[in-house]
């Protein structure tokens, strides 16, 4: 993607049809350090690697609990996604305060979306940059959808964005078809395995990245450090098997459905530290 | 500035510009309505009486109307307030129906969306003069509940409004069970339909009985109860009325 006359503006479209700023916005997702969600009928679990800036700060915040049932993981500018965040609580509290009822995750999606769709018609406007897995139970079971900036959103059975979530996506499309019937134990051992396909080869350990889950008869949470290490462990013991897709890929089998825009992939991405626009 | 052609309250704190802008009385009131929950869903009545006053003027007036897919709202008091509410529903389900996803409202929404509307009028000192009754059913839950004019909401197992609450209940609480049958419970709120007929002034007699079911409203036609005036104490009222009081 080169800069062209096109791209100052988010109202004006490029002779080929496209919004160049709203592009530019899901590159910003692509930048974000990555975030994964799997589901099965009952749970949904959310993943994300954490990088802090220095030994000396502490990580960012990226997941974050809309309400007892909802929960959302962000990658890319995280400001933009506390905002959307705090949007996201005020609808589902302002609805259980009407109705006594949760909000059902598939409307809630819609609404978010409806509110990026307005960032990328108005002059005065940029669109957010910051790409959202929402994970959630409702009456119609459990759901996990990816919400994007151009105001787009899709419903998954397991998913990943951010820098190297190519190798996480690798590793989720040979397994997602046994995700359905997955326990919840199986489930969060994936996430956390595809978390560490997106490290390529960096140590996994419990404080760089951090595990939610939300089913049936628990609402959703954060795992705690040591829960997630002992599981890490687990994996460390039973040695590597399977897993690697390492090479990042020759993009054989897009996943489930493609975000539109151009293919131009955080293959490159440099960083061993922390993605710039975490900040 | 002539201070004594004006009619404006002194405290107009309590009262928007004059008072004819809030409910005071009601005028034309529906009378009670009992209603139980039973082995497949919720069964209702409700008479087709519309008072205006102590004259019993209208005698058609529907009081129990099916809401969405899910539930069956009765009311009883001033039934110009009903329609209102009525039109405030449709307006919830259609816009509940245009998301045109898999959710739909329940009635137990739909009975906390009444308390809030019934609440927040009263908090205006402008209520909508109605006491409702809210049943339903969705994903074989049952659900019965009830909403009064100042916002006070409860689920139970039977309710009524009005006299229903004084002649209705204590007979529901006597013979009401778990998983009573369809006829069991028609008969059982007839019994109590037909007290409040022998009681109620307002009561006429001509009334509906609805049910909800998993598959549906289904509202019957209006019919009378059979009532028996012979008993002795009835002949010669007049007997044992010496004097005065």
């Amino acid at each position: 993607m080169f800069r062209n006359q096109y791209d100052t503006d988010v109202t004006t479209w490029s002779p080929a049809g496209r919004l160049f700023q709203v592009e530019y916005a899901m590159e910003a997702v692509k930048q974000g350090s990555a975030a994964i969600g799997l589901r099965s009928k009952t749970h949904v679990v959310l993943g994300c690697v954490n990088k802090a800036n220095s030994e000396l700060s502490s990580h960012q915040k990226k997941i974050f609990k809309v309400d007892d049932h909802i929960g959302v993981a962000i990658a890319g500018l995280t400001a933009d996604g506390r905002v959307l965040s705090r949007y996201m609580r005020n609808e589902c509290i302002n609805y259980s305060f009407t109705y006594e009822s949760p909000l059902p995750v598939g409307r809630l999606v819609v609404q978010l979306a409806d509110k990026a769709q307005v960032c990328t018609q108005r002059s005065w406007k940029r669109p957010y940059g910051v790409g959202l897995l929402v994970a959630g139970l409702d009456e119609s079971g459990a759901h996990l959808y990816y919400n994007c900036p151009s105001g787009n959103y899709f419903e998954y059975q397991a998913f990943a964005i951010g820098s190297r979530s190519q190798a996480a996506k690798t590793y989720l499309e040979r397994r997602f078809e046994n995700f359905t019937d997955s326990s919840r134990d199986d489930l969060v051992k994936d996430a956390i395995t595809a978390i560490r396909e997106t490290l390529q080869g960096e140590t996994l350990k419990s404080s760089i990245c951090t595990i939610a889950v939300v089913g049936v008869g628990e609402p959703f949470h954060v795992l705690d450090q040591g829960t997630v290490q002992q599981i890490i462990d687990t994996f460390e013991i039973a040695a590597e098997q399977e897993d690697p897709a390492t090479e990042p890929d020759a993009a054989t089998g897009q996943e489930a459905a493609t975000e539109q825009g151009t293919a131009a992939d955080q293959g490159g991405s440099t960083d061993e530290g922390a993605a710039p626009m975490d900040i | 500035m002539n201070f004594m052609a004006s009619k404006q309250p002194e405290n107009s704190l309590l009262s928007p510009e004059s008072d004819s802008q809030r409910t005071l009385y009601p005028y034309v009131t529906g009378t009670s309505v009992v209603a139980l929950k039973y082995k497949d869903g919720i069964l209702m009545a409700a008479d087709m009486g519309g008072s205006y006053g102590s004259t019993l003027r209208y005698k058609s007036v529907e009081r129990m109307k099916p809401i969405g897919k899910h539930s069956l709202l009765g009311a009883s008091g001033e039934i110009s307030d009903f329609q209102e509410i009525l039109r405030y529903l449709d307006e919830l389900i259609l816009y509940d129906n245009m998301w045109d996803d898999g959710n739909s409202l329940g009635p137990k929404e739909v009975h906390n969306y009444l308390t809030r509307v019934m609440y927040n009028r009263r908090n205006k000192f402008n209520p909508l003069w109605n006491s409702l009754v809210l049943g339903g059913l969705k994903n074989g839950q049952k659900y019965l509940g009830t909403v009064s004019m100042i916002g006070v909401n409860f689920e139970d197992n039977h309710v009524a409004t009005g006299f229903g609450n004084h002649l209705a209940r204590p007979i529901l609480r006597q013979e009401w069970h778990e998983n009573l049958s369809f006829e069991d419970g028609v008969r059982l709120l007839e019994k109590c339909m037909r007290v409040l007929l022998y009681r109620d002034r307002s009561a006429v007699n001509k009334l509906q009985i609805a049910k909800i079911t998993e598959d549906g409203v289904t509202i019957s036609q209006p019919y009378s109860l059979k009532t028996y005036w012979e008993f002795s104490a009835f002949e010669n009222p007049a007997q044992g009325a010496i004097g005065s009081w």
